[in-house]
């Protein structure tokens, strides 16, 4: 009998077609805002129109007059329910309807439920709210003023605006390291807020049933069981009576981890109504109230020796988090993983301080397409190799590759503690390098210089920690940051995959059948794979960080060997032979030294429910939890070439070259789409993308007329390479691979314009690189920082 | 999003269309297009309470040139009617340069020519073209009809002289005299985007002098700015480095920008500069090489 060929079953290394795609571009999706259920209600919110104000009244009565209006909420009827305020998931609280107080432009302050949406609307505009406004804080500089006004003044103890202090590493070894350099490098930039974007925006459908006493929230959450247990604990309502269904999701991107006051008050809307309510929010008030991502201060300096070798490196950072410390990261690091960076490098000692700070914006910061606050922590780290090389007189590449972790040293130990455990790190460079000619590159850009013409080339390479976590370091409030699957593989040998992840278009349906038809040599198209209602889905933190395939994926790995080694057992009955003459190939076991004797996967399964051997209980079933036993560390060298106009500022990217090393590929296809998507976003952050605040609060960029998602018009083609280092630990051998490319890329565009105009002195243009900025560089050689506010003349 | 209560009406002729708008007394509002007036709408930032859709009146979707070389625009002519046109880009080379880079290609199916002049946007580039063509809308009311000159038609940002009860039928655009020039250059961000600074260039030609030259700009201003006179000193002239250059120094003192996250004053001001410079530049180097061939 010939062996199955695994890519013809859609196994491991088959670029299958995303089997969700089949319903997603016939329109067949199903989102919340699909959703219809019998005698459901709509709810709109009214929003704060100013940063910072005492509230001095709300009247609602205009609004209750409406015809057609159920109910109007205030922050006044869920201090009522105790529900005024909710936990957020770092330990703070959070204004669900504003009290006090509102801090933030956009914020929530009162709620319109009604028979159809455009009378809540009319409603919501009936409402008339007093303020006294307050001086805004626009950024964290202004916030540790001493005499700046209190925005937290709600919380006992809190006398300053400061959220956190938080420090890593050895501080006296630093300090030694920096006495005994030859040079200091330093640099100082902001990671300028970016906005993660989902097409469909944030939205929730509660619907409580009283007769039962059971509450369903179809949610647009990423993370469905975070948001059970927190809603059986805010809502004080028992957890197996709590179910939340993340039904289909039209992106993420970290802004669908966060709990929104809008899904709090339409749970509470829908108990006091006993009927369904449907909250969806705009794009706009995605963009003014939901998790952003960065906004952070970033200052650091490395210790060089001449001939490049980097000795440490000292980093401070000042992070700003929106009038909440709202943003998901594990308890045990308050500024995410930022301590992740420089990981690639071998870099005897070095130490970090963090501070952060409340202000009058939209809370946030959370990790928007990275594994908590990575993006900003390379972004960083990328950008300060590009300015010591320049300042060592050396080779881009070549001061990296003297510094890069060296393939004969790992495991190593970062100068932080982590373990990365593999890579070939030049080896990813290298490959880039031969792509884009860069050897010839220092010639092509003097000859065009000649003719006038601004040439730049930009180098980022970075191992970035994906995978969150080992219960040991990694939790959310509490909660271990392990994952699940369930497998059952029916007599027929079909089978249902259920994971505690939560796909948001990583195409987990077609992936997570691939892993399984990995191991088992059940095809994949007879896998079908369902997440996102706890009811039925096993207990999982879900989807972000990466952590997807690192962890989840690891679980589905796990749970196809535990079917197989029941299949095991009924295969040696079936055979009449004992379990240890037994041998396994793809689908099939056979009897030692008698291949043509042998029973597949689907005999097995029918004899599951059929022809049971003595012992053993019935039924194909399993669940595995996986708690990972580190994170997993993918590679990503990234080179662009770029072409600035002199004139004007404006810069095309003329090449972009990607090797990533995620480790084995399941689905080569879908690490491409997640790539060249990713890249996308980073080519976005570093040119066009921007949203900021004017001194009074107000945002700037509040719509996407002003911020701007890139289109395939002018978005730059990608050339993709890859390189395989198996992950040591990972039952696959998989590192992850979905935000790789909106980590390390910005910085890639950004040191390639760099490098086309610093000729004129100038060391650093904050993101975006907008013409105007890219033209003040060249004509006044000096930075130009981005930093709100905004100032108008 | 969800707009204010309105009624929707779909009238068969223009004149029924005028009834209606006679009728609503300044509360019901055109809608062509629906690019400009569908987002507005949904903002709130507009609530007529009555929407006349004239998309269901026939014979206004043309674009034709007369026999004596007029082009004319009718109401429903699309935004993508012109980028395809094969009528347009010799004789109007100001309004082929722009057709490309009005809004994004999926709102240039269904934006008009007309409805983006009567939405009079600051930042609207078909506006700056008709200007600098010295077109002129023709309006028609209760009263029967009129024409405004493009320079007279916008009175501020988003409003228009035309009076309630009246509908822009008709753009019109005089042919040059002589050989048409120009083009249009536009700082953009993405596609789709508007203008952070845009000029429109107009020249006609008679040999190598420059009969009339005419220039607005989009983006630089409370409104369209007319740059007409400032571009004038390239009249009765030849299109040297040196005119070039006092031409585009000319257009960029009119130009009135606000500092804003896209840029300094100065340095929308130096864009402009740049732009008019490109133009001229380009048209003259692309006279020189059919000459030569
Ligand atoms: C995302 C986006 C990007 C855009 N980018 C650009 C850009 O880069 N450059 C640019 O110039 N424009 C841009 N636009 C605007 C677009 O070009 C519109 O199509 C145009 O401004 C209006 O034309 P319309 O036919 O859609 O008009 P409508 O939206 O139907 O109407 C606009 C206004 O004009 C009035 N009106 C329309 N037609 C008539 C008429 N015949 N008589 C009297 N009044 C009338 C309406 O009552 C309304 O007040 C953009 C629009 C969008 C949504």
């Amino acid at each position: 009998m010939a062996p199955l060929d695994e890519l013809k079953i859609g196994g491991m290394g088959a670029s299958r077609r995303r089997v969700e795609d089949n319903r997603f571009i016939r329109g067949k999706g199903n989102y919340v805002d699909d959703i219809v259920l019998p005698a459901m209600l709509h709810m709109q919110i009214l929003r704060s129109p100013v940063a910072h104000a005492r509230i001095k009244s709300i009247d609602t009565s205009a609004a209750w007059e409406v015809p057609g209006v159920r109910l109007v909420l205030t922050g006044e009827t869920m201090a009522a329910r105790n529900l005024a305020w909710m936990p957020t998931l770092s330990y703070d609280t959070q204004a669900v309807l504003a009290t006090d107080k509102v801090r933030f432009q956009g914020q929530e302050v009162a709620a319109v439920i009604a028979d159809d949406p455009y009378i809540a609307q009319d409603a919501c505009d009936k409402i008339v709210v007093e303020y006294e406004q307050l001086p805004a804080i626009v950024n964290p500089i202004q916030a540790q003023k001493s005499d700046a006004p209190l925005i937290r003044d709600d919380k006992e103890n809190q006398a300053s605006n400061k959220i956190f202090d938080w420090e890593i590493g050895d501080k006296a070894a630093t300090d030694q390291a920096f006495a005994n350099a030859d040079v200091v490098s330093k640099l100082d930039l902001h990671y300028p807020r970016s906005h993660p974007s989902p097409l469909e925006n944030c939205g929730s459908i509660a619907d409580f049933d009283r007769a039962t006493g059971k509450l369903t929230v179809y949610m647009t959450s990423q993370a469905p069981h975070i948001v059970r247990a927190a809603v059986a604990m805010v809502a004080e309502l028992p957890e197996h009576m709590v179910r939340i269904v993340s039904p289909d999701l039209g992106g993420g991107f970290g802004n669908k981890v966060p709990i929104y006051p809008g899904y709090v008050v339409s749970i509470l809307a829908s108990i006091l109504t006993e009927r369904p309510v449907k909250w969806v929010e705009s794009n706009s008030e995605n963009l003014i109230s939901t998790g952003f991502g960065r906004d952070v201060y970033l200052e650091g300096e490395l210790a060089l020796r001449k001939d490049g070798k980097i000795l440490g490196m000292r980093m401070k950072t000042i992070s700003d988090h929106g009038a909440f410390y709202a943003d998901a990261q594990p308890t045990k690091f308050k500024i995410g993983l930022m301590h992740s960076t420089f990981a690639c490098y071998d870099i005897p000692t070095a130490h970090l301080v963090s501070e952060g700070f409340y202000t009058n914006k939209a809370p946030g910061g959370v990790a928007y397409r990275c594994s908590f606050r990575v993006t900003e922590a390379m972004f960083f780290q990328e950008r300060m190799v590009h300015a010591a090389a320049n300042d060592l007189g050396m080779d881009q590449a070549e001061f990296r590759k003297v510094n890069l972790v060296g393939d004969d040293m790992f495991p190593y130990r970062t100068a932080f503690g982590f373990l990365t455990d593999s890579g070939q790190y030049q080896k990813c460079l290298d490959v880039g390098m031969a792509a884009i000619g860069y050897d010839t590159f220092k010639q092509e850009q003097e000859e065009a210089r000649k003719r006038g013409k601004l040439l730049g080339i930009g180098i980022s390479t970075m191992t970035e920690p994906l995978g969150a976590g080992n219960s040991r370091e990694y939790d959310i409030i509490g909660i271990k940051m392990f994952d699940s699957a369930e497998l059952r593989v029916h007599m027929t040998g079909k089978a249902l995959l259920r994971t505690g992840a939560k796909s948001q278009g990583q195409g987990h349906e077609t992936t997570w059948s691939q892993i399984v038809a990995h191991e088992l040599g059940i095809p994949a198209e007879d896998i079908v794979v369902e997440e996102g209602d706890t009811d039925s889905a096993p207990f999982g933190m879900g989807t972000y960080a990466s952590r997807s395939t690192p962890v989840a994926g690891a679980a589905v790995a796990m749970v196809s060997r535990k079917i197989r080694a029941k299949a095991r057992k009924i295969a040696a009955h079936l055979l009449e032979v004992s379990e240890e003459d037994i041998e396994w190939e793809l689908g099939r076991f056979y009897v030692r030294g008698n291949e043509e004797r042998g029973v597949t996967i689907q005999d097995c399964a029918l004899a599951a429910y059929s022809n049971i051997p003595d012992g053993l209980e019935p039924g194909l079933e399993n669940t595995a939890y996986y708690d990972p036993p580190n994170l997993t560390w993918p590679f990503a060298a990234y080179l662009c070439k770029v072409e600035v106009d002199a004139e004007s500022g404006v810069w095309d990217v003329l090449n972009f070259v990607a090797v990533d090393d995620c480790g084995v590929r399941i689905n080569p296809m879908i690490v491409e789409g997640q790539v060249m998507g990713g890249l996308t976003e980073a080519y976005a952050m570093a040119n066009m993308q921007y949203i900021t605040f004017d001194e009074e609060g107000n945002c700037i960029g509040a719509n996407y007329m002003d911020y701007l998602l890139p289109t395939a018009w002018e978005t730059p083609g990608f050339e993709l390479h890859e390189v395989v280092t198996p992950c040591p630990h990972h039952p696959i051998g998989a590192k992850g691979v979905g935000e790789c490319a909106t980590v390390a890329g910005p910085a890639a565009f950004v040191n390639a314009v760099m490098s086309a105009i610093e000729h004129t002195g100038v060391r650093n243009v904050d993101m975006p690189l907008m013409p105007n900025r890219v033209y003040e560089a060249l004509q006044t050689g000096k930075d130009v920082s981005g930093m709100p506010p905004v100032l108008s003349d | 999003m969800y707009p204010s209560r309105f009624d929707y009406d779909s009238p068969a002729t223009l004149e029924e269309a005028i009834a209606i708008l006679d009728e609503g007394g300044g509360e019901a509002k055109v809608m062509a297009g629906g690019q400009s007036l569908i987002p507005m709408l949904r903002l709130r930032f507009a609530s007529p309470e009555r929407v006349v859709d004239i998309n269901g009146i026939p014979n206004l979707e043309y674009h034709r040139i007369d026999p004596d070389g007029t082009l004319r625009i009718g109401a429903l002519c699309r935004h993508e009617d012109l980028e395809f046109s094969t009528i347009i880009a010799d004789t109007f080379p100001t309004l082929a340069g722009a057709a490309h880079l009005v809004s994004d290609p999926i709102i240039r199916t269904r934006g008009t020519f007309v409805g983006s002049l009567c939405h009079a946007d600051p930042q609207g580039d078909w506006s700056a073209t008709m200007i600098a063509l010295g077109g002129k809308i023709v309006v028609q009311g209760p009263q029967g009809r009129r024409e405004i000159e493009a320079k007279d038609f916008v009175l501020g940002p988003f409003v228009t002289a035309m009076a309630f009860n009246e509908i822009a039928v008709e753009a019109v655009v005089p042919p040059a005299k002589g050989k048409a020039l120009g083009g249009y250059l536009k700082l953009e961000r993405r596609v789709g985007d508007f203008a952070t600074a845009s000029v429109a260039v107009a020249l006609d030609m008679d040999g190598d002098t420059v009969t009339r030259a005419g220039c607005a700009m989009a983006g630089v201003g409370g409104q369209t700015i007319d740059a007409n006179e400032a571009i004038s000193v390239l009249q009765g002239k030849t299109l040297s480095v040196e005119n070039i250059e006092a031409a585009a120094v000319a257009v960029a003192a009119v130009a009135d920008p606000r500092t804003d996250h896209r840029g300094s004053s100065d340095y929308k001001r130096h864009i402009v500069e740049t732009f008019v410079n490109r133009v001229l530049t380009s048209v003259a180097n692309s006279e020189k090489k059919v000459a030569v061939a």
